[in-house]
């Protein structure tokens, strides 16, 4: 399977990020070429094979349902670009 | 008095036992020698001199008192990777402008309460994407080795090539690193020193930038097998905000060296012999296994069928974890914000200007095969696929081998800004082709410097163990390193 330059454009905007005509054409390509090097996996007979969900044999690990954390708006907003009395700002998403 | 940087931690453990020397003169001594060296070699993007002095005081307090931790007063680089509290975390990259996490990681946390000072943070590729530390932020980190007669600078290997250059320019007695596709091993093995992967769930990821968090493992890169081992010993711990820190006890690795390897099964697996590797390569590989077997271990050939497939496999499964762990750099929460007209215009032009291209690669390649439509045919053969990698070594491991000897890379450190490299994306992803295998099946590797080649570059050998079983690799490496030697970089920063 290959790319071709509005796929990219469509994914870009997907994975939000903002890309030029220029940037699309150079990542067509080199997409293409991942997607080409990756193609070979088709060769693999997986018939009745699980897909792996976690290397390591164990079960979720759980833990008993009580609050053990928070109250820490302040460290949670401090590294914020910009915010106000404990809220992250962003620009107006309602009208 | 001699060079303190000189000493490995071992060596430094036991003098500051003995009050030979001082937690402050042997930071001292570390801080000197990175004014000196970062400005030629960029292994560190941050030093922190005055809290590192600060926490030797501390030390030398604590020795005096008799309370002295398993790493007390030890001199550590820390790689960009590990959240710091109030210290500049980035993972190298501009998406994370400014950042200083108001927690500590546990692997750090655990450091310094076994006494470790913290010189500073590590260069790396962005985000621990790459293999060369060509894609950083802060620019390349160059490789303190160079080849004989030559003064054209090489690359230390990624991403932890900040922690392998500085633990080989002894900017630091020891280094964090982690490795998801490679980024111990691989950097280690083009430096001269040794690396660890540990198997996955050994070292908890709380408090680490994540990059792929099903392959994503902490690990030591050190001067020597010892040195990993009590690196390993301090990093390593069962961690309750780790929902994948496995719930076993932490054994003491450095007790594993100098057991005898009389017994022990070494496998060779036969995938790993490939077209075009360099001779001195094939070579090493030879040597050691003439090593191994003068020691004692029975050498098997073994098969592991689905080798070639790893390197495919992960750039599905790595891409794909990473488009949805990057998808929190957004421009509202932490780092770089760049305006736009709207919210999705901010979103974009934030992402598109903080990270560089081989971060955008990867999450567009993430997104692709996550997108409807592709999922089973990407995503999900791969995750087949890495389900018979690891039944390939639970194979072996279940008839009866102990662990498997590898090269680490299939060539030496090359060149930075290298033409072929910069051209093909999939040229440079081969680097792991050797080391990948490992973080599929969520094995703990080794590599450990075994020679150098004809142009008198450092080459390192792989040991792979069973889940679990770092003490065999331990051991196993030893055996290496005492037959091969240690390799010093002449200095010429």
């Amino acid at each position: 399977m290959s790319v071709d330059i509005s796929t990219v454009k469509r994914v870009a905007h997907l994975a939000r990020i903002a890309v030029s005509e220029a940037d699309a054409e150079r990542m067509t390509g080199q997409l293409n070429a991942i997607l080409g090097f990756v193609e070979q996996l088709n060769e693999v007979n997986v018939d009745g094979v699980e897909p792996m969900t976690s290397v390591t044999p164990m079960a979720m690990k759980k833990r008993e349902d009580l609050v053990d954390d928070g109250r820490k708006a302040a460290d949670i907003v401090a590294n914020a670009p910009i915010h106000e009395e404990n809220f992250f700002v962003v620009p107006k998403v309602v009208e | 008095m001699t060079d303190l940087t000189a000493l490995t931690i071992a060596e430094a453990r036991d003098q500051l036992k003995a009050k030979a020397i001082t937690a402050a003169e042997l930071t001292g001594a570390y801080i000197q020698a990175i004014e000196k060296a970062n400005e030629a070699l960029n292994a560190y993007v941050v030093t922190t001199p005055e809290k590192a002095l600060e926490m030797a005081k501390a030390s030398d307090t604590r020795i005096a008192a008799g309370n002295a931790g398993a790493l007390e007063g030890i001199p550590l680089g820390i790689k960009d990777l590990f959240g710091t509290e109030g210290i500049h975390t980035q993972a190298a990259s501009h998406i994370l402008d400014g950042f200083k996490p108001h927690y500590e990681s546990t692997v750090t946390a655990n450091l310094w309460a076994d006494g470790a000072v913290m010189l500073g943070k590590l260069n790396m590729d962005e985000f621990a994407m790459g293999s060369s530390n060509e894609k950083s932020y802060y620019g390349p980190v160059k490789n303190p080795w160079r080849a004989r007669g030559s003064n054209a600078d090489l690359v230390p290997g990624g991403s932890s090539g900040g922690s392998a250059a500085a633990v080989a320019a002894r900017l630091c007695a020891g280094a964090t690193a982690t490795d998801t596709g490679g980024s111990i091993r691989q950097p280690a093995a083009f430096t001269g020193t040794v690396g660890i992967k540990p198997t996955y769930g050994r070292c908890s990821r709380w408090g680490i930038v994540a990059f792929a968090s099903s392959l994503d493992q902490a690990g030591p890169i050190a001067r020597d097998v010892r040195d990993a081992a009590i690196l390993l010993k301090s990093m390593a711990s069962v961690d309750a905000k780790d929902t994948t820190s496995v719930n076993v006890p932490v054994p003491d690795y450095e007790a594993a060296i100098g057991r005898p390897l009389a017994g022990l099964k070494i496998g060779i697996p036969k995938e790993y012999r490939v077209a075009g590797m360099p001779e001195d390569i094939e070579k090493l590989w030879q040597q050691g296994i003439a090593w191994l077997k003068d020691a004692g271990a029975s050498i098997v050939d073994i098969s592991l069928p689905h080798t070639k497939y790893a390197l495919p496999a992960y750039y599905i499964v790595a891409p794909a974890e990473a488009s949805s762990n990057l998808a929190r750099y957004d421009g509202v929460r932490y780092g770089l914000r760049v305006p736009g007209k709207d919210i999705i215009e901010m979103y974009e032009k934030t992402r598109a200007t903080g990270f560089g291209e081989e971060v955008k690669r990867r999450i567009m390649i993430g997104t692709y095969v996550l997108s409807a439509g592709y999922y089973d045919a990407y995503y999900l053969q791969a995750q087949k696929v890495r389900t018979l990698i690891k039944k390939d070594f639970e194979d072996v491991f279940h008839a009866g081998i102990d662990a498997i000897l590898t090269p680490a890379t299939p060539s030496a450190a090359f060149g930075i800004a290298d033409q072929d490299m910069a051209a093909d994306p999939v040229k440079m992803y081969l680097n792991d082709i050797f080391t990948v295998t490992v973080n599929m099946a969520g094995l703990p590797g080794i590599a450990v410097p075994a020679g150098l080649d004809a142009r008198g570059l450092p080459l390192g050998l792989q040991l792979i163990g069973r889940p679990f079983d770092e003490e065999t690799l331990f051991q196993t490496a030893h055996v290496i390193e005492q037959a091969a030697g240690k390799f010093n970089a002449p200095k010429w920063w």
